[in-house]
Order: structure tokens, then sequence, then C-alpha cells
């Protein structure tokens, strides 16, 4: 196999093996800080149980994030070293202010907040989660600010060859950042109140730990309830957004061959073939996709061919059209699991509301408990979308995926490399997985049995970090 | 001085703080597999440095992202030049960072053995990469006039690189066991110390190798005498305090010694590049310089704005974290929680 092809399939592996862990770390910790807060507030300690509990399941998921976060900063020099030649000067700052500003705030106060249940005072304790939290908020905003700088290039110019920044503030105002940043946001605390709700579901349905993992599904499902509408909404200002700014990957996200009718219908699936550049088998909605990419119900799309024409007289002869039946189907995928989510959220809160949850009827509650897959399917899809259908660029307009790569490294290590690291995080997913099932199995209330020698005084154990710290 | 510059001096300060934070972790890890003789003292000892590690990582983290922002040349033929040692790297990263984690979870015999090898490992390869790194950046590597770095095996792994990665190994491990003798009480602060004790001479030694093959196999003292000269001064006499407090057993000063020591050799990596970054073998007209590798005037400018800002609370926070969890850990009392 090439290089390129190989960097390629690395930099998918990785980066969606890492957002996998991301999303849920956000949504989490928020959780755990709104228990936490509860438990300072009211001072029951049902509220502290609770914070604990899920506290742990946000450290093991936190740690994953972390250390598959390195790579994510490493990559760009070992395997795209043309690439960060050519942005550094502009992508580069985003990422060492997220270094400075966020992943010091997370590493600190998360130590604090793990060893310091006993040696800090409740209100400054708590402060340590908020401030995890802000750090993982902080973390998004930066690399999707350094995302968007790839989807929608601003603040730059060309000098020698390379992109030097010229106005920090417009990569801070960026059109696109402004619509990428709460969608992903909201998809975190989705993410976070979906894995939450499934588990109080998982729980309550065993009837074990009731009066805890209700109180967690109504604070979670809440969250849902709101980020799920928040995703949708944001992610139609994205999308009218990328009409503007990038209407090649919206036009292969819909699987737009020629320049659609006034008003322009939407399609709701296509069997689509990408060498006669057509689709056979549409089902569409008429005036849809007018109203999806305008906000109102008049106006045609343009299609890939034109597309793909025009920007051959803008950048030169190539192939500019993205690999159009990924872009469709993941789009699509995302948009049924948002759906989805949609009427759980609802159905779910309304439950809530009428205390109805434990006569809910099982049926629910596994529908529940399978919708943890949900928000993963969705945020994964996105990024699918979002990276291939901006191909064949990785700056867009200004430097193909092609022109990114290494020109230094053979393919034999890249293929290396990308088989230890998949080997890594085939290990650390299923250790992950099988201590998540572990934990929830055990419940809020597990404690270790003390042996002869009693270990409980870990801070990573069983206990969930009372310190050992004495005098 | 210009922003370029200022930047190889912040860059030169993140890596010198991430090898004295980060060495004593690194030593710690080490010294789980060395000086604990059950479970319960490799969990003291990973619990000594458990609200610090992560954060000690970030400097590192905040190192190779001020590189990426500050000098993208020298990121990009850095990074894609060292992949193989740096594909080891990353996986030792990733497997320390969750050892710690995971190896509590569970009380089988199988499961604890298994992360506990991870951490030792892992610690002690980490501090020999960086060293051999750091090394070949002072010799010289094979960086043609297209900034790329094209390295065979013997370029990255000879007895020069060999021996430097040997030397960082062995002073992170004095450092970390003063760290644990620091945090620790009783019987397993005094075997940190007596082991730290008996491994300052091999330490010594191998430093004084390491400096004189430095003199020979390199350009640095030839290009910044005097400097360097004062740093070898300085670093032995940080050295032989560092075995004078721990003969007296005062780990604190002692602790403080073989920091600075690591604070001067690394420096002195720094002082003896500037101005460049890396070193070519093939001749000075293709180093990398603080003045060709760098990014434009404005983005210097901004980060600079933006470090000087958040840097004093970062430092802040991080001394404050320190300060909360400065009492030692004591074992007796483990049967309380």
């Amino acid at each position: 196999m090439d290089p390129i092809m190989l960097s390629r399939i690395q930099y998918a592996l990785t980066t969606i093996f890492h957002f996998f862990f991301v999303p849920l770390s956000i949504g989490l910790v928020l959780l755990v800080a709104i228990m936490e807060t509860l438990y300072v507030v009211k001072g029951k300690e049902i509220y502290k149980t609770m914070a604990k509990f899920w506290g742990k399941l946000f450290l093991i998921n936190f740690a994953v994030g972390v250390v598959t976060g390195i790579l994510q900063e490493f990559q760009f020099g070992m395997n795209w070293s043309e690439y960060s030649r050519f942005v550094g000067d502009v992508f580069g700052a985003p990422l060492a202010v997220e270094a400075l500003l966020a992943f010091f705030m997370e590493s600190t106060f998360i130590g604090l907040w793990i060893f310091g249940w006993d040696r800090l005072s409740k209100k400054v304790h708590l402060a340590c989660i908020w401030l995890v939290f802000v750090g993982t908020f902080l973390s998004a905003l930066w690399i999707l600010a350094a995302n968007s700088f790839m989807q929608h290039p601003v603040g730059f110019e060309i000098n020698n060859g390379r992109a030097e920044m010229n106005d920090f503030l417009a990569l801070l105002t960026n059109g696109q950042l402004l619509v990428e940043f709460p969608h992903t946001i909201f998809g975190a605390l989705m993410t976070g109140a979906f894995v939450v709700t499934g588990i109080s579901a998982y729980k309550l349905m065993k009837k074990q730990d009731v009066e805890i993992f209700r109180k967690s599904f109504n604070i979670a499902i809440i969250i849902g309830l709101v980020s799920s509408f928040g995703v949708a909404f944001s992610g139609h200002f994205q999308s009218q957004y990328l009409v503007e700014t990038q209407p090649m990957k919206m036009a292969a996200s819909e699987g737009t061959w020629t320049t659609t009718e006034d008003p322009a219908p939407w399609t709701v699936v296509a069997s689509i073939d990408p060498d006669k550049q057509e689709n056979s088998g549409e089902i569409k909605i008429p005036g849809l996709l007018s109203y999806l990419s305008y906000s109102k119900f008049s106006g045609s799309v343009k299609g890939m061919k034109e597309l793909n024409a025009e920007y051959q007289q803008t950048y030169g002869p190539g192939d500019y059209i993205p690999p159009v039946r990924t872009t469709f189907w993941s789009f699509r995928i995302m948009i049924a699991a948002g759906g989805l989510m949609i009427v759980l959220a609802l159905y779910g809160t309304l439950l809530a509301i009428r205390k109805k949850l434990e006569v809910a009827g099982k049926w629910f509650m596994r529908l529940m408990v399978l919708a943890i897959s949900l928000p993963f399917i969705a945020n994964t899809s996105g990024w699918i979308m979002t990276e291939v259908g901006r191909q064949p660029w990785t700056v867009f307009g200004y430097m193909t995926t092609e022109a990114s790569v290494s020109p230094n490294v053979s393919a034999g290590q890249i293929l290396f490399s990308t088989i230890a690291f998949t080997a890594a995080y085939t290990v650390l997913g299923i250790v992950m997985v099988y201590l998540f099932v572990r934990e929830i199995k055990a419940g809020p209330h597990a404690v270790e049995k003390p042996e002869e020698h009693d270990e409980s005084a870990d801070p990573f154990g069983m206990d969930g970090g009372y310190s050992v710290v004495t005098k | 001085m210009s922003l370029s510059e200022l930047w190889f001096l912040l860059i030169a300060v993140l890596f010198v703080g991430f090898f004295f934070l980060e060495g004593f972790d690194f030593g710690v890890g080490m010294s789980t597999g060395l000086i604990a003789k059950s479970d319960r003292e490799r969990r003291t000892l990973i619990n000594s440095i458990g609200p610090f590690w992560d954060g000690n990582e970030v400097w590192l983290i905040t190192a190779g992202g001020a590189m990426f922002a500050a000098f993208p040349h020298w990121y990009a033929t850095l990074f894609s030049g060292f992949y193989l040692p740096l594909v080891v790297v990353l996986l030792a990263l990733i497997g320390r960072g969750v050892a710690f984690e995971f190896r509590s979870k569970m009380k089988q015999q199988r499961w604890r053995k298994t992360w506990d090898i991870i951490i030792v490992v892992s610690s002690s390869l980490l501090p020999f990469l960086f060293g051999v790194v750091f090394a070949t950046l002072m010799k010289g590597l094979p960086i043609d006039g297209e900034m790329q770095m094209r390295a065979g095996f013997l370029d990255i792994v000879n007895p020069y690189t060999v021996v430097g990665g040997l030397s960082v190994t062995l002073l992170c491990l004095v450092h970390g066991l003063l760290f644990a003798s620091l945090r620790t009480v009783g019987d397993l602060r005094e075997r940190a110390m007596n082991t730290a004790q008996q491994l300052m001479l091999p330490l010594a030694a191998i430093l004084a190798v390491y400096a004189v093959m430095t003199y020979f196999m390199t350009d640095v003292f030839a290009v910044r005498g005097w400097a360097l000269w004062i740093m070898v001064v300085l670093g032995a006499a940080s050295l032989g305090l560092a075995a004078y407090f721990v003969r007296h057993k005062r780990e604190g000063w002692a602790f403080g010694m073989t920091g600075a020591v690591i604070a001067i050799a690394f420096a002195s990596v720094f002082i003896g590049l500037f101005p460049r970054v890396m070193v070519s073998s093939f001749g000075s007209a293709f180093d990398l310089t603080v003045y060709n590798a760098a990014s434009g005037a404005y983005s210097l400018k901004v980060m600079t704005i933006v470090a000087c800002t958040l840097l004093p609370f970062v430092l802040g926070y991080q001394i404050w974290s320190y300060y909360i969890f400065r009492k030692r850990l004591n074992e007796q009392h483990h049967l309380e929680y």
C-alpha cells in the first residue's frame, strides 16, 4: 500500500477511537459536577455516592482519552510533516494554547479531585470538578478552532509557500467554528447523558439502587433532551454554513450529482454509483433540501459535476469529488441516530416528569440500554462526514491530503505503526469496556472486602478516591 | 532577543520542566520494580506520584504544541525523522498512563502483575528514549536541503546516544527514589534513600563519561565553550551536593540537587544547540535554526501574549496542588480507610 493510504487509515482509526472517549468525558464530567453540586448544596449523601460512582466511570474513560490524545498531537509531525510545515504557523497555535490553557487545567484539577476528597473543603473540591469540566470544554474549543481552519481557512496569508497567521481573532470567530463548536459540544453532552440514562435504565430494570439510578436518570435525561435539540438546531446551521463554504461536501453528502431543480428535494436513500456519477432507487422528499440549505422552500443546490468543473477552473485539473458513498451514508446515519435520540429523550423526560419511570415497561428501559450506542454512532459518522467530505483537501482550497504526508517516512514504517497502535487500542478498548461493565455491575455501593492487607487506600481503587495522606 | 529566540528559550524551559517533573515520576515508576517488596508498597509509591504525573506529562504535550506552533519545521523534521522511536515512545506513554489507572481496578495477581510490569518497563524506556533522542540532537543527524531527516538505525542508536539514554534513565531513577523518600515514611523511605545512595557513584561515573564523549563527539563545547564549561562545573557541584545530602539523609535538599542536575543537563543541551534547533551532519548549511525553522512574527507575537498571560496561572495552580499533597504517605494509616 502507499504511504498516503496508510497514513489516512491510521489517522482515521486513531481519531475515531480517540473520539469515542472525548465526548463521553465532556458529557460525564458535567453530570458528575452537577451531582456533586447537588451534594454540596443539599448536603445529602446520596448525591455524593452518585458523583463518586459516575466519577469512577468518568476516570476510566478520561484516562483512555488522555493517552490517545497524545498520539493525536504527535501524528501530525510523524505522518503529516508537510502539512505541519505548511500550516504550523496557524494550526499549531490553537494546539499550543489548548495544552497551555486546557490540558494543564484538566490534569491538575483531576488530580486534586481524585486525591482531594478529604484534603480539600467541600466547596474547593467541587470547584475542582467544575474546573475539569471547563478544561474539557476549552480543550474542545481550541481543537475545533484548529479543525475549523482546515474546513474553512481564515486569518492567514500565504508567504514563502507557507500559511502564516495574520489575524488570530479571525481563527476564533471563524464562522465554521461558530457552528461546529456548539454542534460538537451538544453531541458530547448528549453522549454523557445517554450513557448515564442507559446504565441507569439497566440498573432500574434490575431494581438495584433504585433511588440512586432514578435520580441519575432524571438528571441525565434533562441534559439529554436539551442537548439532543441543541445538536439538531446547531446541525441545521452547520449544514447551511456548509452550503456556502464547502458546497462540494454538502453535494456529496446529499448524493447530488447535477444541480437540482428549484425547490430541491431531499434524498432519503439512494444507490450511488460514483463511477457513472449517477444514483438509482432514490426516495425523495420534495423541497426539503432547499429548506435544509436555505431555511426556505425554494432555491436549487449545486451538484458535484458542476462544482467539480468550477473547482478545476480555480484549482487546476484534478478530481475534487470526495468519496460520495461514505459522505452520503455517514450523514444519514448521523441524522437517523440523532432523530432517534430526540424521540427517546422526549419520551424519557415525559416518564420522568410523571414519575412513571419504574412502571414504564421493560421495552423502553431496554431501548434506553441499546441507545447507549446511538451517540457514539452519531459522533463517529458526523466526523466521517466532515473529514471525508473535505477530501481531497486537508486545508480546503490550499493543500491536498496527498501533498500533506511525510516524504521521509516509508510505507513499511507507517504500516508497522498502524498495526502497533491498532493492537494497543484494541487491547485498551477491550479492557476499558470490561472495567466499565465490572464497575456498573458492582454498583455504587461496592466496597472491596478488606483482606489481611487492606488495599482500599488506593485512590484509583474501588473506593474511588479516599486519600491515604495523614500527617 | 527576537521572538523566535524567546520561543526557543520557552521550549527549552518546557523541556527542562518536563524532565525535572516527569523525571521523578519516571523514577518512581522504575522504583516500583526495584524497592517495593509488596503490593502495598508498590501502591504507596504509585500514590506518591498519583496526583502529579498527569500534570507533569502535560509539560511534554505543551512543549510539542509550542514546537508545532513556533517552529513548524523543527516539529515536522523531528517528528517525522524519529518515526520509529516515537512510535515506541507513544506506546510507552499510552501503556504507562492507563496502567496507573487500571492496575488497582482488580485484585487478581496476573492483572496486577501485568500492569506493574508495564509501569516499570515504560517508566524506564521513556527516559532512555528521550535521552537517546536528545543525544542525537547534539551529535547531528542527516538532514538534507529539503529539511528532511532521513536517519538510519545507526544515526540514532550508537555508543554516544546509548550512553546518553542510560544517563537520563539513571538520573531519573535517582531523582525518583529521592522523591519517593520525600513522600513516604519508615522502611520504604529508608530503602529509597539507601538505593539512591548506592546509585550515586554509578550515576556520577556515567554522567562523567557522557560529558567526556560530548566533548569529543559533538561540537557543542567548541560552539559554546565557556558557557558549557560553567554548566559542567555547576552540574558536577550539584551532583556532589546531592551525594552529600543523601549521605546525611536530607532528602529534600538531595531531591532539589538531583533536580538541579537534570535542569542543568537539559539546559546544556539547548545552550549547546543554540541557535540551531537541529544539527545536520551534512554541514552547517543544512542546520535548522531558530531563524529558518520559525513561524512568522505575527504568530509568535500572539503566542507570546497568550503564554505570558496563562503561564502564571498554570504555575500557580500546579504549585498549589503540590502544596495540597505535601504530606508524607503513611502506610500505617492505610487501614483506617
